[in-house]
Order: C-alpha cells, then structure tokens, then sequence
C-alpha cells in the first residue's frame, strides 16, 4: 500500500469516531426534538385548517405560506443572525430546533390535513349516526384512519429532516456536517472526508427508514385494510 | 315514531324535497321507493339530519325539531334527534380499523359511556342475532358485503335506536347476498321494529312493509299498503313506475 492510501486510511479511522459522536450528540437529537416539535405544530395546524375558525385558519394559512415559500437556510439565518438585532439572541441548537420545527410543521400539517380529507365522507356520517360529536368522530374514527395514510409522507418528511440538519453548521451548531467541515481544514481531504460524513448520514437514514417500515407494518396488522388508502 | 310535517329541502336552487308530511308509526315498516333523483335518500338522511331540512318539523319519540330557513340549529338539540335513530348505509360504512366487535360497541361505550363488559355482551347478543357470532374479532374487509351489511345494522342497533333507517341496504351487494341482509330485516321488523326502508326490493316491501310511500319530484306522489299500491295504483306515474321495475328491459 502506498503512503498516500495509508494516509487516507489513518483520517478515515481517526475521524469515523468524532464524526459518529458529532452525529450523535447534534444530528440526531436535532432531529429527533425538531421532528417530535414539528408534529405538534403540524398536527394543530392542521387542525385549524379543517375547523370552522376563519381567523385562526387565516393565521395557519400565512404561516404555511411563509415557511413553505422561504429557503430553509434563510429561515435559520433570520432566527439565529437577525433576531439578535431586535433584542432575542438564541444558542445555536435553540435556533436550529426552531427553525427545523416550524419548517417541519408547515409541511406536515399539509400531510395531515390531506390525510384527514382523504378519509371518506361516509366515515364521518356513520360516526354521526351513531350519535359522536364531532370531536369524538375526529378522534375515534378519522385521526386513527388519517394517521395510517399519512406515515409514508411524514416518514419523507422525516428523513429529509435528517439530511436538512446539515444546515445547522451554517450557524454554528457543531453537528456531523461541521464536524467534518473542522477535520477537513485539518488534513485537507476534502473528498475522503465529505464522502465519509454522507456515508454516515447514508446510514443513519437506512436504519430510520427500517423504523418507518416497521411503523407501516404496525399500521397494517391494526387494520388489515391494505392498500385501498395507502 | 317518526313524524315529518312540511319537510323541504333544497341544495342551492334546487328544490330536492318539496314539502313532505310522513309518518311512521310505532313498530311499523315503512318502505319508501321511487324513481332516481326524486329524493327519497335525501328524505331518509334528513330523518337523521345528515341533511339539514331547509324548513319543517320532524319528531322522533318525544323528542322533535323545527327547521326554517337561515336559522340554524344548537348542537346539543340536533344530537338529541339524531341520537333517537340509527342508520344503515348502502355503502356499509364500517370503521375499517376495528373489529366488528369494536365497530358494535363504539357508540354505546363512547357515545353512550356504558360499561364497557356490559356493552361487550349487548354486542355479542347482536352478533348472535346477525348470525356473525363467529366474525366478533374479524375487520370489515375480511367480510363479505352481505356480512358487512348485517354487522352494519348490529352498530345501527347498538345505541338503542327508537327508528332504524335503511338507505338502499342491499343495492351495493351482489345478487346471492341480498337475502341474507333481507332476512335480518325482516326478523327486525317482526320482533316490532320502527323502520324506514328505502329501497328497491320490491318483494321485501309487499310481504314486510305497512306502509309503502312512493316519492316523485320530491313530493308523495302516492302512499298505502303495499297489496293496494301495487295491485291498485291511482296515478299513472305509479303505474309507470311499478312496470318499469318489474320489466327493465
């Protein structure tokens, strides 16, 4: 082997660790808390959107509009650089956490309000023929069903979610991106390193999308109902 | 009982129901039929005010409502009317993420809060009385329609309806499967209970029915007991009617 491999060999070893560390304590949690944040958001959201409140929908509307229309990174920049200057600074991963939140509540309150008027007509009347209100039609009978159909496209959502922390180096969260970014003006192998750092993200978005299948399959064993809504 | 007085109902300009008085006695069948679009479906869901009659009265039991138009209703007395009926949906309308047991018990345990056992037995009983005692832990779409059906009138009977309404329960099922939701049927009616049934199964109508109504335009154009209004019609359109169903081609 000659020196050079070897070389490359070495960085690869020396910063598996430190990548899949930065991953851990940043990436993933980033993740997981925005995700966990953004179904909040998303699912209210979408809530408001099916109600009978002209005001509040109006509000949900201007916040899908804003957040599905800007840049991410935009987004994170106005939080992290620009709230400072009218008196809030936040920590990095706060900013973060509140960017990706919202960005994941804009699009996922669209997955969910689709979902819940995917569900037929015929399922809210038999709910009220059988004397619910409409919160117990919405909370027996049409989440449950809206919840299966909408798992494939949050679990895109989610996934892309992963990718999209990579971000967060843009304004100082020392995530796996950033931690490459650092090694890499060590050493300089900017190849080796970047293709290492999407190789873990390769991984991370391999062993979440087995959860969502096993989430599909959870899904479907509670209702043998396969396909017609999916 | 079921009382309608003057019922009308209109979507936009078009008037689907055209002031309509009905009445169904206590422990009675009445079969409402008639040609497509006369709004005999529309007059079954206002009974359940899955539409809201644009001007009239209706009273189940003791419990009543007046409807006018540009006046809307509290909720808390639209589910006390509706809760006075049952219905069962052509198309089913199973909840496809229960069992049939779940699907039977979920309007006495979450409308109703009864005790859940208690409710399981009642639910049990019903199966029984469907012959689906077999399928209690079975979901919708392991089931035929014509087994769909019969647990679909099992819910409907659930929550201790004073009326059951049919809207065309059999004209989704194919042909060998109809007879076994009509027998269900007639066991109801047999044992007492207060039914509005529309449909297109004439013989069910001769031997079960009361009363047979037949709707046109949105009006009664016709109604009695079902020997006369079959062998006897008084209109023309009855007579039209009444041929057309028993010489399609």
């Amino acid at each position: 082997m000659n020196d050079h491999a070897e070389r490359l060999y070495h960085i690869f070893i020396e910063s598996f660790l430190p990548l899949l560390k930065a991953g851990v304590a940043f990436t993933i949690p980033l993740t997981l808390i925005s995700f966990v944040v953004g179904l909040i958001i998303a699912f209210l959201t979408a809530l408001i959107r099916i109600s009978p409140l002209t005001p509040l929908r109006g509000i949900a509307r201007f916040y899908i509009w804003i957040f599905r229309g800007t840049p991410l990174i935009v987004q994170l920049f106005i939080i992290f650089y620009g709230l400072p200057s009218i008196g809030l600074t936040l920590p990095p991963f706060t900013a973060a956490v509140i960017g990706f939140s919202l960005s994941v509540g804009a699009y996922g309150s669209e997955i969910i309000r689709a979902a819940i008027l995917s569900i037929s007509q015929g399922q809210w009347e038999a709910a009220y023929s059988i004397g619910m209100t409409k919160a117990q039609a919405l909370r027996r009978i049409i989440i449950p069903q809206a919840l299966k159909v909408s798992v494939p496209p949050l679990s895109n959502s989610f996934i892309s979610l992963i990718k999209d922390t990579s971000l967060a180096a843009s304004i100082t969260v020392t995530e796996m991106f950033q931690k490459a970014q650092e090694i890499t003006a060590r050493y300089y192998e900017p190849m080796l390193l970047y293709c290492e750092v999407a190789l873990i993200y390769l991984i991370f978005s391999t062993v979440l999308s087995h959860f969502q299948n096993r989430l599909e399959h959870y899904f479907n064993s509670k209702s043998t109902n396969k396909g017609s809504l999916l | 009982m079921i009382e309608a007085r003057d019922i009308q109902k209109s979507f936009g300009d078009h008037h689907v129901l055209k002031g309509l008085d009905l009445t169904v006695e206590t422990g009675q069948v009445t079969v409402i039929i008639g040609p497509s679009g006369s709004g005999k479906t529309t007059l079954l869901r206002c009974m359940n005010l899955l539409e809201i009659p644009t001007n009239g009265m209706l009273r189940i039991g003791d419990t009543s409502l007046t409807f006018q138009e540009n006046v809307s209703l509290k909720q808390k007395d639209m589910l006390a009317l509706r809760r006075k009926s049952g219905m069962v949906f052509q198309a089913y309308n199973l909840f496809p993420h229960m069992t049939v047991l779940q699907n039977i018990m979920e309007g006495p345990v979450i409308v109703q809060k009864q005790d859940k056992e208690q409710a399981k037995k009642m639910a049990l009983q019903l199966l029984e009385k469907v012959g689906l005692s077999d399928k209690a832990h079975a979901y919708p779409d392991q089931l035929s329609g014509g087994q769909q059906q019969r647990v679909g009138i099992a819910r409907a009977m659930a929550v201790n309806p004073e009326v059951l309404l049919f809207d065309e329960p059999t004209s989704a099922l194919d042909p060998e499967l109809v007879g076994e939701v009509l027998k269900v049927m007639k066991e109801l009616a047999v044992e007492g209970m207060t039914m509005a049934v529309v449909t297109h199964e004439m013989t069910f109508a001769e031997e079960v029915a009361d009363q047979v109504v037949l709707l046109d335009q949105g009006q009664i154009l016709e109604q009695g007991e079902p020997s006369e209004l079959f062998n006897h019609p008084k209109h023309d359109r009855t007579h039209a009617f009444l041929s057309r169903l028993n010489n399609p081609i």
